[in-house]
């Protein structure tokens, strides 16, 4: 049988930056695909988010535990080492979001959903999490601001992620081994939105990345948008111009849209998102969604993923346990189609000299997931004209990963 | 520092939206709903005095070589629709049992053409009027258009697709209706009242009431509080009301009978399977346990 791929292939016309419109959509990506259960839920914390957003007293408060609890601003640094190495008389900068509370980007969004959690009167909070990175971030939200904490987690990765699943008990939250299907991240959100389902009126629950039905793609890109909010103040202070590319990592997006949006109507700054081409992009082992994926229905919202020819969503695979999700947010999907933003793809082994290539010129050792993003710095530096100024977003600090990085390598530990 | 991007939205989304935003005029069904097979159905057991009982049955599970003998054996124990299940890999709104149920029927090969295949062989047999009732996904991969010209070719009646709400549903109505399928739609404890019109406005052949909170599954202790929503959505509709989620046993669907106009059972019957999948009666106990079920709604009616 041949899918019928009409609507996989259609292009977006017009840019539109006032997205999404009033249904949730950005496009023909997005939507709120859910069951009816849900729909009031999401619509409540579409008006509480709406007035959230416009309150001064929410701004600032939000304000306040960015600066003081999560450490932002976070340093733009010139890489001048590593620009010299990729040569072109290119300047990169760093976008150190390593520097925030728990080690990556993941704690704007958890800080300031809790805060929306707690705002909106519900006293318990539950996430997903694939290799426990935003399980921290949640717990850790939760324990500041005195939040029940329930994170879901497949059984395969608490097996893989121990260390991740013992710091969220510590933080007082509860981990929950989800025992069905492939039993990793997919699983995992599909069993938090069944819980939500069963428990939305006591219950928030704060989605991990830009994906999910709307309101939640719009609420992560926003609280994320910080970061580039940031970056672009610093890199004008710093070279007076912006950027030619801004570079990040998309697993289901959520740094990448934050760090992408602010720039998003400046035309002359390229944006670049890297996905994970696991074992290649023609294998059936990767996960990249715009660049593997066909348009289909997935948690909630219509977005690139993976699935085969019958509709059924298949696993990913990437090295990086952050990007190991089949899809992708929906304004990805609306900025790939539009032509905006590029979509390129990093191998496994590609990402592990990412990671060599950061810790031997600048004496940081990144995340995998933004070490696919380094990795693909040697390409858009030989696009762009020489001298180019590029900014990429460190999301995350590697120490989580070090047992993969040796595994990846061959070293044992 | 981190000011949330107010810019980024130039209109404020609740000014926009409301539930009666949704237009209801916009499109007034293209059948008359009481041609439809399945409104035929519950128009004449109404006219004989009994509710309908709606079983639910996981397509190709154990595999779809089971199906066509379980549908049968569905319809022999007084069925008087049939949801099938359309597997699908992330089942979002699906409790344990049929999660297990649509996992193992894909790991045995189900695909959407033999789904067809199977209701198209049953057509042959059989008059009571079939529901596909899946994820949307698969429907939309396959394509729309496609899907449901050859879903009405195959002899399927209508659609119940639960991540398909009213605000998403304007990509398969009209073709739906087109087609002369029946789009049915879900309403749930939480729905508030203009809600309900607006989805009963776009559901046709029934309406599908979801009795409890959370995923579907058998609740040894359910409790169903139903004369409050029951009446509030007779207030907006004269659609024949099923309601299902959480009734597996006779004395709950003699319950929800006595306020319903049908009773739908899916994880009482799937659960039924699993245990006596390797038994040669297992048609007869899927037979009979429908049939229970069906005399106890019976006899709920003689009570009132």
């Amino acid at each position: 049988m041949t899918p019928t791929v009409s609507d996989n292939t259609m292009k977006e016309t017009t840019l539109k930056t006032n997205l999404p419109d009033p249904s949730g959509h950005y496009g023909q990506f997005g939507g709120r695909y859910v069951p009816e259960t849900l729909m009031p839920a999401l619509v409540e914390l579409e008006a509480e988010y709406e007035k959230a957003r416009l309150d001064p007293l929410f701004q600032e408060e939000l304000d306040y535990y960015l600066e003081k609890y999560v450490g932002r601003a976070t340093p733009l640094f010139r890489a001048d080492r590593l620009s010299a190495t990729l040569g072109r008389g290119c300047r990169v900068y760093l976008k150190r979001e390593d520097l925030a509370h728990t080690g990556a980007h993941k704690i704007n969004n958890t800080m300031g959903q809790a805060l929306l959690a707690k705002r909106i009167g519900k006293p318990r909070v539950i996430a997903e999490t694939g290799a426990g990175q935003h399980g921290v971030a949640t717990a850790t939200a939760c324990a500041l601001l005195g939040l029940e904490c329930e994170v879901f987690m497949g059984e395969e990765d608490v097996e893989r992620q121990k260390l991740n699943v013992f710091r969220m008990e510590l933080l007082g939250a509860k981990v929950t081994t989800v025992m069905c299907g492939s039993r990793t991240l997919k699983d995992a959100t599909s069993e938090a939105f069944r819980d939500w389902m069963a428990r939305c009126e006591d219950t928030h629950y704060i989605v991990g990345s830009v994906v999910g039905p709307h309101p939640f793609p719009m609420i992560v890109r926003d609280f994320q948008a910080v970061i580039g909010v940031e970056s672009r103040a610093q890199i004008l202070e710093a070279e007076g111009r912006l950027p030619d590319a801004v570079v990040a990592c998309v697993g289901g997006g959520s740094n990448a849209m934050g760090i992408f949006h602010p720039f998003r109507d400046d035309a002359s700054v390229k944006l670049i998102g890297v996905e994970a081409a696991g074992f290649g992009i023609n294998t059936q082992q990767h996960a990249a969604s715009i660049g593997g994926g066909q348009i289909g229905v997935f948690h909630g919202a219509k977005i690139y993923v993976l699935q085969t020819e019958d509709g059924q969503i298949t696993p990913a695979h990437s090295i990086s346990a952050g990007l190991d999700y089949p899809g992708t947010g929906p304004e990805h999907g609306y900025l790939s189609a539009s032509g905006r933003a590029s979509y390129e793809s990093v191998t496994d082994e590609e990402s592990l000299e990412g990671v060599k290539l950061l810790c031997l010129t600048e004496g940081i050792i990144p995340a995998l997931e933004t070490a696919h993003a380094i990795a693909h710095l040697h390409k858009v530096v030989a696009e762009l004209p020489e001298g180019a100024l590029i900014i990429l977003c460190l999301s995350g600090r590697g120490d989580k990963d070090v047992f993969s990085i040796a595994k990846g390598i061959g070293r044992e530990l | 520092m981190g000011s949330l991007p107010i810019f980024v939205i130039d209109a404020d989304p609740l000014a926009e939206f409301s539930w009666g935003k949704i237009e209801s005029a916009k499109n007034p069904p293209l059948t008359s709903p009481t041609e439809s097979a399945i409104s035929r159905c519950f128009a004449d057991l109404k006219a004989r005095g009994e509710r309908a009982l709606v079983t639910f049955l996981t397509a190709g599970f154990p595999t779809l070589d089971h199906t066509p003998e379980l549908l049968d054996a569905l319809v022999a124990g007084g069925a008087d629709v049939i949801e099938v299940g359309v597997p699908f890999s992330d089942p979002v709104a699906d409790g344990p049992t049929i999660q297990k149920a649509g996992a193992e029927a894909l790991a045995a090969g189900t695909t959407m053409e033999g789904i067809l295949d199977c209701v198209r062989a049953f057509r042959t047999r059989h008059a009571t009027p079939i529901v596909l009732f899946g994820a949307y996904n698969p429907f939309f991969h396959y394509g729309i258009e496609r899907f449901v010209r050859d879903a009405a070719a195959a002899g399927v009646n209508g659609l119940l697709i639960p991540d398909l709400p009213l605000e998403e549903s304007e990509e398969v109505l009209p073709m739906a209706r087109a087609a002369g399928l029946d789009l049915i739609f879900l309403v749930a404890p939480p729905t508030p009242l203009e809600r309900k019109r607006l989805i009963c406005e776009k559901s046709s052949g029934f309406v599908y009431y979801i009795s409890v909170r959370g995923v579907t599954g058998a609740r040894a202790s359910a409790h169903f509080q139903l004369e409050k929503p029951l009446g509030e959505l007779r207030e907006v509709t004269d659609l024949p009301i099923a309601v299902g989620f959480g009734i597996s046993q006779p004395e709950q669907a003699a319950e929800v009978a006595a306020l319903a106009d049908g009773v739908v059972v899916g994880s009482g019957i799937i659960d039924l399977i699993s245990k006596h999948r390797d038994s040669p009666d297992l048609m007869e106990k899927v037979s009979a346990y429908c049939r229970s079920l069906k005399d106890a709604m019976a006899d709920c009616e003689r009570l009132g």
